[in-house]
């Protein structure tokens, strides 16, 4: 069969929403761009836990540090799920590591902006989960089969990331003049680089048609971005909290919110490099690369010698 | 990078006695121990199982998804062999 034919014939079985599994025939680009989507998605589960460990020592009671520690403990587990989906297309977890420490992979940018203040667990879980979680919903659809399940296990989990962060969020914003403060400051340097979560408007990302096609995603960055403010803006209101967009109102035609548009120059510059953490995150995780390498050779060293013993034995 | 990577292991986990085991996923360990140390950590932090088998990846053969219809055609035409290819009367009832 000719290329042509294998293409045609793919396209075929996406059309008729049949999922495709690991050693099926694919196209080289669907498998690039799976790779490239599914490593970025795992580098941020895993660079997502930075932010959120900054606040495990300071947590303010021990029942809100075992439920950060669970949540931060999540975080690892999603980005393994990820790393096992990306390497059933032929990768394997080494690349994918030094493509993220050498700058080549991306990871959201929304874990390049600092975590100031204990609010900001309660806005993390709250609006970065929740934009993850509307962009994770979609993907449990998505046409690759090892993609779609790790997301269908990672959905479950999230939501209770969501509900904690939100509960924090009520805590504060019932709280104290103080705490009511930080609850809105918080919420005032989340809000946009939440949105900003989605990707750049549809009519400048040039990776959205090609996937939409192939079905890997089902819905556009506008749409998705659309769906979470509106979802969202009855627990702002349920705060008492306001958010910073004066542009934003009630479309009673469109039955849904209209809203500013985010500084994408901002969003561009962070993703460049630029954001307030970039180098603070990556020299994280090349630091705990680093420092694990013994332990991963040493356990590879017992392995052997155990294997030699029971050879001899 | 180093030389010598923790292999992949297949992760297969019982959700609960009764139930057979199900393929959940893959993980990096050295050696059989360690993965199913891991597997508990990655795949069971809701009490999601009560029994985990893990096997090297390189461990398993599988079938080729293009030799698909040669492997699996030959069943399609057998319909016999599902009940629902036999009338029974209806007088008769559930058989």
């Amino acid at each position: 069969m000719n290329l042509e034919q294998l293409e045609k014939e793919f396209q075929a079985r996406i059309d008729a929403d049949e999922k495709i599994e690991a050693k099926d025939w694919m196209p080289d680009a669907y498998r690039k761009t799976l790779i490239r989507q599914i490593s970025q998605h795992a580098h941020s589960e895993i660079v997502g836990m930075l932010p959120e460990g900054n606040w495990i020592t300071r947590a303010p009671s021990l029942r809100s540090k075992v439920i950060l520690l669970a949540k931060v403990q999540d975080e690892a587990g999603h980005g393994l799920y990820l790393y096992s989906a990306a390497e059933t297309l032929g990768i394997d977890r080494e690349q994918l590591l030094h493509d993220l420490h050498i700058g080549k992979a991306k990871y959201s940018s929304i874990f390049n902006y600092p975590t100031l203040s204990w609010a900001d667990m309660g806005a993390v879980g709250w609006l970065v989960d929740g934009a993850a979680i509307a962009n994770q919903v979609m993907l449990c659809r998505t046409s690759y089969g090892p993609y779609a399940r790790a997301m269908v296990k990672i959905c479950k989990e999230e939501s209770f990331h969501q509900r904690q962060g939100y509960e924090i969020m009520m805590h504060m914003a019932n709280g104290t003049e103080a705490q009511k403060r930080m609850a809105q400051d918080s919420l005032n340097r989340w809000w946009w680089p939440s949105l900003m979560m989605f990707g750049p408007p549809d009519k400048e990302s040039t990776n959205s048609e090609q996937s939409i096609k192939w079905k890997i995603k089902r819905q556009t960055n506008d749409e998705l971005r659309q769906e979470f403010v509106d979802h969202t803006m009855p627990q702002v209101k349920y705060l008492g909290l306001q958010v910073p967009d004066k542009d934003l109102k009630w479309n009673e035609e469109k039955k849904g919110y209209d809203f500013g548009t985010p500084d994408w120059e901002e969003f561009y510059n962070v993703i460049k490099g630029n954001g307030p953490c970039n180098k603070q995150r990556l020299d994280a995780r090349i630091k705990a690369d680093k420092e694990g390498e013994w332990v991963r050779e040493a356990s590879m060293a017992h392995y052997e010698k155990k294997q030699l013993k029971k050879k001899v034995a | 990078m180093s030389k010598k990577n923790w292999p992949l292991w297949e992760v297969f986990i019982r959700s609960k006695n009764g139930l057979s085991h199900k393929h959940v996923g893959s993980l990096h360990a050295a050696d059989d121990e360690m993965a199913v140390e891991n597997a508990r950590d990655v795949y069971c932090r809701r009490s999601e199982g009560v029994s985990i088998w893990v096997v090297k990846s390189t461990e398993i053969y599988a079938s080729d998804p293009g030799k698909s219809e040669e492997l699996f055609e030959t069943a399609k035409n057998k319909i016999y062999r599902h009940p629902t290819f036999y009338d029974i009367p209806k007088e008769i009832g559930h058989m």
